[in-house]
């Protein structure tokens, strides 16, 4: 009997313990992401004054005037291209090198340790350090072409050019972070597959596509997710380099937030957007979760 | 060996090359970082520096005040990475070894955290930290990081590998949950929570947006505001704006090559950056 009643005092200790331990974390993430997450779906349905203080009840007008102003197509525009530019040539060309450096072979680790590197840049370094380099009048680049004879492109201040120098510039600076995940499903395929690919005699390519692309699916299905995600949610470099410009070119759904949030300050409309690119988020991951899924070869 | 080298040949070439042209930006900005001024502006453009110049340094300092911005990072990223370090292990430690009512759902919860984009939650938190005057103070800059789902997840992965006849034995001993969480899972997790470490320093010390919305004085800036202040200033030439970047660069790339194996440990865990 005190031993059953001993029991249950554990018992009782053990549960009040294992919410002690948890609290810090349920007082964080209910501040600073629960309560706001709730508190944007209501921002979303309101009119608000520069304080943030809702002062009527808007229904879905914000949702609406997204739709109809037309920034919602013309931002989305940019964001998809956005993706195209950056997610399929960054994952292309860290896949390439993680390839090469993979070979047992001197010297790999330092060309490794280099292919890296760009993991250490902020988009802020990234984007300042570019923006010097994409100068129409002043800039290496310019200069590099005019030495092969291709008359200057200007780069970020031509609205047929501004989004794909701001993609040249995030393909380098993802580099790392694709890398080291591409080099890291390489290391994980085991000696035999590569022992047996050089009896094939198949050349580089070919193997590279017939033997460890398939085996590299989960590794790859996990870096688009996060690239998509990313690149979805770029700001930075686009804040620093061309501000939205020009003429919208660069406006990604983010830079429209901001703009709308911090420049405009129309919390509620702003609000409305975030959720909107929420849901496209999430979708996003669902569609490639289900669609992929299928495709992927788990070994 | 130096026969494989040359079979190799054609190999190293095109790893040369790429390895030249992801190179290139950064080994431009520590060359123009170390040019005259006369060196900078000379047209065509120099490739490489004549000598050191290194009073670009002292030069940008004086215009911009990168060693404030510089203390602020470092104080922002270590207190959050203080922060998440003793929240993670935490509920690391009661997801892990205490059993307690309700756990798999508190643990879907905190999983759902995950699927939430920080441009939902940062319009409620700019006005949560405007209301309780928190902007331009570091309590603003740290206090919304300190928790985040994918420490506590690495955390446990880490601390469920932990012998468990380890745990079985100090129990047996007498030990309650706190004297076994801080005598024997937090000295055996060390590479876990080094893991975190860097790669939330990292993180902390690159975030632009949250930074640049909730500062505003010049003496709370953290260095990735301040460093895209030099590029407003269309006076200033390009040997001073590189010496500020290689001044901003030199902690990262530090980091870098002291914390590699960690930071790769991180982001093979599953982490999502940004």
């Amino acid at each position: 009997m005190a031993e059953a009643q001993s029991m249950r005092a554990v018992k009782r200790r053990e549960n009040l313990l294992g919410y002690l331990f948890l609290l810090p974390c349920l007082l964080f993430f209910g501040t600073f992401l629960f309560y706001p997450l709730f508190k944007s779906i209501v921002l979303s349905f309101q009119l608000t004054n520069p304080r943030g203080e809702a002062v009527a009840f808007a229904g879905l007008d914000n949702y609406a005037s997204m739709f109809t102003s037309g920034t919602f197509l013309s931002t989305l525009k940019a964001t998809v291209l956005f993706t195209l530019y950056t997610v399929p040539p960054g994952i292309l060309i860290a896949f390439a090198l993680a390839c090469m450096t993979n070979a047992r072979l001197p010297a790999m680790k330092s060309f490794q340790f280099i292919f890296s590197m760009p993991i250490a840049i902020s988009a802020a370094t990234g984007a300042v350090i570019w923006a010097l380099l994409f100068h129409p009048s002043t800039g290496m680049l310019n200069y590099a072409l005019g030495l092969l004879g291709i008359s200057p492109i200007p780069w970020l201040v031509d609205p047929k050019w501004a989004l794909i120098s701001v993609s040249l510039m995030t393909v380098w600076m993802n580099l790392g972070f694709n890398f080291i995940v591409l080099t890291a499903g390489l290391q994980g395929i085991s000696e035999d597959i590569y022992d047996s690919m050089k009896i094939d005699g198949a050349g580089p390519i070919r193997s590279a596509f017939s033997v460890l692309i398939p085996l590299l699916s989960p590794t790859l299905f996990f870096l688009l997710i996060v690239s998509v995600i990313n690149a979805f949610q770029t700001f930075g470099q686009i804040h620093i380099m061309t501000k939205g410009g020009p003429m919208n070119a660069t406006n990604v759904m983010v830079y429209q937030i901001y703009q709308e949030a911090f420049v405009n300050w129309r919390f509620g409309s702003a609000s409305a957007q975030a959720l909107v690119l929420f849901a496209i988020i999430l979708l996003l991951t669902l569609l490639q979760f289900f669609w992929l899924e299928k495709k992927v070869h788990y070994q | 060996m130096i026969i494989r080298t040359i079979k190799h040949l054609p190999l190293y070439a095109a790893l040369a090359v790429c390895a030249l042209a992801v190179l290139y930006p950064i080994i431009y900005t520590f060359s123009y970082a170390l040019m005259t001024p006369s060196e900078a502006q000379a047209y065509p453009p120099n490739i490489l520096p004549s000598g050191i110049y290194l009073k670009n340094f002292s030069d940008v300092l004086n215009l911009v005040p990168i060693d404030r911005f510089l203390l602020n990072s470092f104080i922002v990223s270590i207190a959050v990475v203080a922060g998440q370090l003793i929240t993670s292990s935490l509920a690391a430690y009661a997801f892990a070894f205490i059993p307690f009512r309700g756990k798999s759902l508190v643990f879907s919860l905190f999983l759902s955290t995950m699927m939430i984009p920080w441009e939902v939650t940062i319009i409620p938190n700019y006005i949560t930290i405007r209301t309780w005057g928190w902007m331009d103070s570091y309590a603003g800059l740290t206090v919304p990081f300190m928790a985040s789902a994918f420490g506590i997840f690495l955390l446990r992965q880490h601390f469920l590998q932990l012998p468990r006849e380890l745990l079985e034995a100090a129990r047996i001993d007498g030990c309650g949950h706190f004297r076994i969480f801080a005598g024997i899972v937090l000295p055996t997790a060390r590479p876990a929570l080094a893991t975190l470490a860097v790669y939330q320093f990292l993180n902390t010390w690159n975030m632009y947006f949250w930074p640049l919305l909730i500062t505003n004085r010049d003496t709370m800036r953290t260095v990735q505001i301040g460093i895209s202040m030099l590029k407003w200033e269309e006076a200033m030439s390009h040997n001073l704006v590189l010496g500020g970047v290689t001044l901003v660069l030199l902690p990262s790339l530090l980091t870098l090559v002291f914390g590699l194996k960690q930071l790769v440990r991180g982001i093979t865990a599953g982490a999502v950056k940004g």
